[in-house]
């Protein structure tokens, strides 16, 4: 994984919809409307009125200019100077000591990135404090609690100038060839971690994106907190699944477990099934299922990957949760069973075929056309013919009625014709099986 | 799906009695593939146990449904609601325990509705069990599910300790204690929040030396656990806490973690205290609160976070409503009406309708002088604000105001704001003052009425909309209940009837649908010598949907007129219109010939 940059996004205008929003589930807490005034774009961090007092910054020395022997007490020194924060949101509050301490951030990236035998360890308290100091802190409350990933610009971090490049500090030393995990982890602990997760919930993507980057790094590096990482990124999926319906870095998250699930030892622990079994799952019941669904569906298949022997559970599962009203859910869906059935093994498919089957015949007859015509495309796939081919006596009578009925009554002539596409290739397949059950169908229609 | 072998398929119908076919249907049905149809059949379970008798129900039945309970979470939600109703089914108190097997799965599930359903019925039928029982069968239970792997039983048992807490041995009381406590420190923040949601619970049936020694030190782990989402729910436990315990003991058991959390880093603890400070303000008494909630609720007035302010605005009024009374006034105008006057330009529309909602509750507290002198021109402000929800809110609140200083003091003021909102380009908006319009007759009188605001009510009649319409139609129908008869003569019905030579036929309508709503309050002169002509005449309109509504006009009428004016004029009109072209006009038409009984 490679950190992106994104370009300086320009700040978003607030959405303008004000509706009642749905009760919160567990922790009683209502999210109520709370659109603020139109001029204010971005988010004040909660932490701001926490500060003591506010001490004048005076510019220190530069760091290159520094001679050796006080180098490591200078970096110490702007780390302590990065400790203080500052209101962005009134934009021409002390300018001067923003541009001080930017100006140090800057100092501090480039020096962990670029010379060796800087990170010595009296500095490892002094990094993860300043870090610590920054980016933790609680979220404030959504400027649209109807936020919808998908239609509405979100809300950016006010402080980023300054956040963006404690971000990047704790990416280049997490990165650096000096980086010491053994004396790291005194400092980067469960706590740290835990902290560090609650950030993915922040509204901003290029905050998440810095966050997925950094903790992907973490779980590299620090052998101890893996375990702990995954069971807490686990809750935060268990908590979203079942009590808020609500979190923004379920992508983000995501995507650091597909990479984690590649890496599983075989024969898969029961921690990881179960997590497969009873969180993985279970996601595709979520409401903003689209966001990630892409991330979910390539950990899905990472799964099968690993073992075969979990696809049973697998389709069962989705075959469980699937859609009943909402087809744009309903095509993702099928999207994710191609990619499943791209990797699965013949004897796997065997298990399955029959539900599976009747899923499909029941999606062909929507009258939704994008859901046909998605499940049509599976006959477009070879490795799936070829499946469908040598079990063309179970799925034949199963998809049979509803091709021939569908075929005679869909509105959509693209659906229609692939439909005839589908039948020509069954009848080429297997012409008698496909005569019996055509005049069976016939005689039954008779009735 | 179950085989043929299951007993369950032979149930009904074996001994070939046809009375129980229906049922052997229904059985039939609660294992059809189509979920519609085994819901169906779950939601019609009781049926099926009374045909089968309590033994069969006991020893077949259930059975049977305890391995079903891998469906469909929606036939599972309906399944775990059913069973709790299922006591007298299943042979009565003595037998209630054979419910717990099913309810014990349900109560694992994944899905949160079935599962806090599930608990819900455990909890009815825990008051069924006698003690013995309680002891026997449901208390292992509730210790299954409390020491379950998964998170989902352990949450599920949190909500179970209290109901059987009170009714078992001193042994067994210890046990629970010892359980509950573990699960305040669960790993999993699920459990942790749902241990946290029922700590005040919990606390309410313990021994008061229990509460002080065990639940105040989980009260105070919970309340600063690592998570938010679990110390925003201590908050809700420490009203609880702070009730039981005596007045001595609060200082130094429940006010640290109090305080703390009412500045807490995280604004969702912060808001919760702010929405549950008259609980929490009862629950301390008034030393506390004149020591330390009053500074508190101040900061929270004034928290940077304008969820935090517009929860603790809505408390305002009720905050210093529950003030000691010996320094009420003093405490008011020193520390919590500065503020207020804050709040009123509070960049947050959300906080400002919020404290508007209340502002006028504080005249009734503060009395005539303060109020002309300090809360008066806060109304005023808020009255001009830039947002409709702020000046609906303080109208809609006119009646505290009126009591304590007359409304004249306002009237100059809000007749503009009146007159802007009747205008709003929003519908709700229009909708909404109509809705005070009664309230605001009643206090500025009649007068003041007829000059000011008599033309808006007049002018939402022939409103676009056609709930303002409506909403007006009702308006005046509440108007002539205040003023009387007489007026309504003078003033508003000549303006009604006018309307029925109006070229739109919807305003035409709005005439029929205006003496639908009044001719009861008007009284059999007006309505008879009035409206009944003008009616009568509408029955020739070239509109089918005015003939129509004039026959239903008269059905609604009728009974206001004598039984001369309905012989001789409603019912040759009815008849006509009996034989109306549009069947529409002939079916009220007939309608109304048959409920006046003209026929």
């Amino acid at each position: 994984m490679e950190t992106t940059k994104l370009p300086p996004s320009s700040p978003s205008s607030p959405t303008t919809g004000f509706t009642v929003p749905s009760a919160e589930k567990v922790d009683g807490f209502p999210r109520r409307s709370m659109r603020r005034a139109r001029q204010r774009r971005s988010h004040s961090s909660s932490q701001f009125r926490y500060q003591s007092s506010q001490v004048e910054l005076t510019p220190l020395p530069l760091l290159k200019d520094a001679p050796v022997a006080e180098l490591h007490d200078l970096f110490c020194k702007k780390l302590q100077q990065c400790c203080m924060l500052f209101d962005f949101l009134d934009c021409v509050a002390d300018l001067k000591g923003k541009e001080i301490k930017r100006a140090a951030l800057n100092e501090l990236v480039e020096s962990v990135a670029t010379s060796r035998g800087v990170l010595i360890e009296p500095l490892y308290p002094e990094a993860i404090k300043m870090i610590s100091v920054n980016i933790f802190r609680t979220l404030p409350p959504s400027e649209n609690p109807e936020f919808d990933p998908e239609e509405d610009e979100p809300t950016l971090e006010a402080s980023w100038p300054h956040l963006q490049l404690v971000y990047e500090f704790f990416l280049r030393f997490l990165e650096s060839p000096d980086f010491q995990p053994s004396m790291a982890k005194r400092y980067v602990d469960q706590k740290f971690v835990l902290q560090l997760l609650e950030l993915f919930d922040s509204e901003d993507p290029r905050e998440r994106e810095y966050l997925k980057t950094i903790l992907h790094r973490v779980y590299g590096k620090l052998l101890g907190l893996r375990a702990y990482i995954r069971k807490q990124i686990n809750n935060i999926f268990l908590r979203f699944i079942y009590e808020t319906e609500h979190f923004n870095g379920v992508a983000e998250l995501l995507e650091i477990l597909g990479s984690i699930i590649n890496g599983f030892a075989l024969p898969l622990k029961a921690e990881h099934k179960q997590f497969l079994v009873r969180v993985l799952i279970p996601l595709h019941t979520a409401k903003s299922l689209s966001i990630f669904h892409a991330q979910l569906a390539y950990c899905v298949v990472q799964f099968m990957e690993k073992d075969a022997t979990v696809t049973e559970y697998i389709i069962r599962g989705l075959l469980k949760y699937w859609p009943k009203t909402c087809t744009q859910k309903e095509v993702m869906f099928l999207g994710e069973i191609e990619e499943i059935l791209d990797v699965i093994e013949p004897s796997q498919f065997i298990r399955v075929q029959e539900p599976l089957f009747k899923q499909i015949a029941a999606c062909i007859s929507s009258p939704h056309f994008q859901v046909a015509e998605r499940a049509l495309y599976f006959w477009n796939n070879e490795y799936i013919l070829s499946l469908i081919e040598e079990n063309c006596q179970v799925i034949l009578p199963l998809v049979f009625a509803t091709l021939y009925r569908v075929s005679k009554e869909h509105w959509n002539q693209t659906i229609v014709s692939l439909i005839y596409n589908v039948l020509k290739t069954f009848m080429e397949m297997n012409s008698k099986l496909f005569d019996d059950l055509t005049a069976s169908y016939k005689v039954e229609k008779q009735k | 799906v179950a085989d043929c072998c299951n007993p369950v398929s032979k149930m009904a119908g074996a001994d070939g009695d046809d009375s129980l076919y229906p049922i052997a249907v229904l059985i039939d049905e609660l294992r059809n593939e189509d979920v519609q149809l085994r819901l169906n059949s779950i939601k019609k379970l009781s049926t099926i146990a009374l045909a089968l008798g309590v033994e069969r129900t006991r020893t077949e039945l259930l059975p049977f449904l305890t391995d079903t309970i891998y469906d469909e979470d929606e036939v599972l939600l309906a399944l775990a609601e059913q069973l709790g109703n299922f006591t007298m089914l299943v042979g009565g108190p003595e037998y209630v325990h054979c419910l717990l097997p099913p309810l014990e799965s349900l109560a694992t599930v994944e899905e949160t509705v079935v599962r806090d359903k599930a608990v819900e019925s455990l909890r009815k039928i825990s008051q069924e069990h006698s003690p013995v029982d309680l002891e026997v069968h449901f208390e292992p239970l509730v210790k299954r599910l409390a020491s379950g792997d998964w998170f989902t039983s352990r949450t599920s048992a949190c909500g179970l300790f209290s109901v059987c807490y009170p009714r078992v041995s001193s042994t067994v009381k210890a046990e629970i204690r010892q359980h509950f406590r573990t699960l305040c420190s669960d790993d999993t923040p699920m459990v942790r929040r749902a241990a946290a949601s029922k700590l005040g619970e919990f606390a309410k049936v313990l021994e008061l030396d229990y509460v002080k020694s065990d639940i105040i030190s989980l009260f105070t782990a919970l309340a600063s656990d690592e998570q938010d989402s679990v110390r925003l729910l201590a908050v809700e436990a420490c009203v609880s806490i702070a009730t039981l315990l005596p007045q001595e003991d609060l200082e130094t058991l429940v006010m640290p973690t109090l305080r703390q959390a009412a500045e807490d880093k995280s604004w969702r603890v912060r808001y919760m205290v702010a929405d549950k400070f008259s609980e929490l303000q009862k629950a301390v008494g008034p030393e506390i609160t004149k020591n330390d909630l009053v500074p508190a609720f101040q900061n929270l007035l004034k928290d940077c976070e304008a969820e935090v302010r517009a929860a603790a605005a809505n408390k305002v009024k009720e905050f210093c409503e529950n003030l000691p009374e010996d320094n009420r006034e003093q405490i008011i105008m020193t520390h919590i009406l500065p503020c207020v006057k804050e709040l009123v330009s509070d960049t947050n529309q959300h906080v400002k309708s919020a404290l508007a909602s209340v502002i006028m509750g504080l005249s009734t507290i503060l009395g005539k002088d303060n109020t002309i002198e300090h809360l008066l021109p806060l109304f005023l402000a808020q009255l001009k604000d830039e947002c409709p929800e702020v000046r609906l809110n303080i109208i809609s609140n006119l009646d505290c105001v009126n009591e304590v200083i007359g409304i004249r003091q306002l009237s100059q003021s809000l007749l503009p704001a009146i007159v802007e909102l009747a205008e709003d380009a929003k519908w709700r908006v229009r909708l909404a003052i109509i809705e005070y319009m009664p309230l605001l007759a009643g206090q500025l009188g009649v007068e003041f009425f007829d000059e000011k605001l008599n033309t808006l009510c007049m002018a939402w009649l022939i409103d676009h909309v056609y709930a303002i319409r409506e909403a007006a139609t009702c308006n005046l129908m509440k108007l002539v209940e205040k003023f009387g008869a007489e007026w309504a003569q003078n003033t508003i019905v000549p303006k009604v009837l006018g309307m029925a030579n109006d070229p739109n036929y919807l305003h035409r309508m709005t005439t029929l649908f205006c003496i639908n709503a009044l001719s009861e309050a008007c009284g059999q002169e007006i309505t008879t010598k009035q409206m009944l002509p003008v009616v009568l005449k509408m029955s020739n309109d070239q509109v089918a949907n005015v003939r129509f509504n004039v026959a239903k006009s008269l059905q609604k009428i009728g009974p206001v007129l004598d039984s001369n004016a309905l012989q001789t004029e409603v019912k040759p009109v009815l008849e006509k219109l009996a034989t109306d072209t549009d069947m529409d006009v002939k079916y009220f038409a007939q309608e109304a010939i048959s409920v006046l009984a003209l026929a």
